[in-house]
């Protein structure tokens, strides 16, 4: 059991922990952003609620780093995610890619929550209260998740000849990806030391670990592991993500006196 | 009439009564009611108890916010000028739930009305489960005609897979149709005894 610190971080640590909540809350909400254009273009109505719901709780999650985020530094989620330019997100490029085909949108969706299976539990034990409750709370619902995406791997990869083709291209393109999702932020070490990331050095393998136990059982073989670099600063703005901030925050930058919707 | 929510104004306390100043707290609608102030602390949280069971979920409008487990405490406080005043700590269900930003406008409107000012905030720890719901509530769930989620003690995976009963005819051999439904709480499922098509209340 670890000993929750009853004073906010400070200094450099504190502004590690803006950093890593930044990461934390972008990919939440540029994931969901890119489940929610599914709202109305699904293959079936049942998948069309349940993409819509996979993206609400995502954005929600996001909501939850972002306000753990304007607990240290007074910032405004709103005007985190609706105001703020594209050079100041701290998303990966594994949710900033386009939705693709369903197959992409489910082999993405599965790795994420693989992902989210292994760093929420982490986080859950830090011992930064805010930062851990918001952990725990993400995490019983991500149950959801992992299930329904789950599913989705195994009918595709051992579905028909169509399906199992392009959840193997998904992958190609997907799993090489894991690697910046999975790399550390510059300043992660600095939080990793003074234990408000728990087992966190541990997190690359055990995800990788954990996808590939279920990418096996579909007979999907994503290949070599892949490459995690020592770093991702996140901070060089892909074309994927200018685009989808454009779309995300038009309605927003469109009347940026509003306040009410 | 409260205004409307405004979005982002009401960041959330991650944890209650933890005394530090955090950004964007609700504040107490109006100054303390002078009123108030004399009468006793514990009367005015048994009032507003008493007035929270009259505030529905929206989207669940047969069970009220107490029922439902949203509501985690309530106490007697100083208010800004002195006087009495209640804070009230309320808990999502599911963190994305849209109605959550009603349900805490809803919680002031019902404890202001009571003459007291007060304070309402957010705690996401310890986090809401669905076995934090009463009999009672479950009870009027099903007679909505929405099947309830099964206690579980933990062990939600479980409670998943067990046989959920037809809140129609009760039946126990129901088929899952989509693991989402038309909120973040629930799921969709069929009947197979007499066809119906319901929703359950998932466990969380």
């Amino acid at each position: 059991m670890t000993t929750a610190l009853e004073t906010p971080p400070t200094g450099t640590l504190r502004d590690a922990l803006v950093a890593r909540l930044t990461a934390l809350a972008d990919d939440e909400l540029l994931l969901g952003h890119r489940d929610s254009e599914w709202t109305s273009h699904g293959p079936l109505l049942e998948e069309d609620i349940a993409i819509s719901n996979l993206a609400q709780d995502e954005i929600g999650h996001a909501v939850l780093w972002y306000e753990v985020r304007a607990r240290l530094d007074g910032s405004d989620p709103d005007d985190l995610a609706f105001h703020r330019d594209p050079e100041g997100f701290r998303s990966c490029l594994l949710v900033e890619m386009p939705r693709g085909d369903w197959a992409f949108t489910m082999l993405r969706q599965f790795l994420f929550d693989c992902y989210e299976a292994e760093a929420l539990p982490r986080l859950a034990r830090s011992p930064y209260p805010p930062l851990a409750e918001a952990a725990a709370k993400a995490h019983r619902e991500e149950l959801f998740h992992l299930r329904h995406a789950g599913l989705w791997v195994r009918r595709l990869g051992l579905g028909t000849e169509e399906s199992r083709s392009r959840a193997l291209a998904a992958l190609g393109v997907l799993w090489p990806e894991v690697g910046g999702l999975l790399a550390p932020l510059p300043t992660d070490a600095d939080l990793v030391a003074a234990g408000y990331l728990p087992d966190w050095e541990a997190l690359p393998g055990a995800v990788v670990a954990r996808a590939r136990a279920a990418l096996g059982a579909a007979d999907l073989d994503p290949g070599r592991d892949p490459v995690v670099p020592a770093v991702n600063a996140r901070d060089r703005v892909s074309p994927q993500r200018a685009e989808l901030l454009a779309t995300l925050q038009s309605v927003a930058r469109a009347d940026p006196e509003a306040v009410v919707w | 009439m409260r205004p409307s929510h405004v979005p982002g104004a009401a960041a959330r306390a991650a944890s209650a009564g933890q005394g530090e100043d955090v950004p964007g707290r609700r504040a107490a609608p109006g100054a303390d009611a002078s009123g108030a102030s004399a009468r006793d602390g514990s009367a005015l949280v048994a009032a507003a108890w008493e007035a929270l069971r009259g505030v529905a979920d929206p989207e669940l409008p047969a069970v009220n916010v107490v029922e439902l487990g949203v509501v985690r405490s309530v106490r007697a406080v100083e208010g800004a000028s002195g006087g009495t005043a209640l804070e009230v700590v309320i808990t999502p269900t599911f963190s994305a739930c849209p109605a959550l930003h009603v349900i805490e406008a809803s919680v002031a409107d019902a404890v202001s009305a009571l003459g007291v000012a007060v304070r309402v905030v957010t705690a996401l720890s310890p986090p809401w489960t669905s076995d934090d719901m009463t009999d009672a509530a479950r009870e009027k769930l099903r007679a909505f005609g929405i099947a309830p989620p099964a206690r579980h003690g933990g062990l939600v995976e479980i409670a998943l897979e067990a046989p959920v009963r037809c809140p129609r005819c009760d039946h126990p051999d129901t088929r899952l149709r989509n693991a989402f439904g038309s909120t973040l709480c629930r799921e969709i499922r069929t009947c197979r005894a007499c066809g119906e098509t319901f929703e359950r209340f998932k466990p969380l």
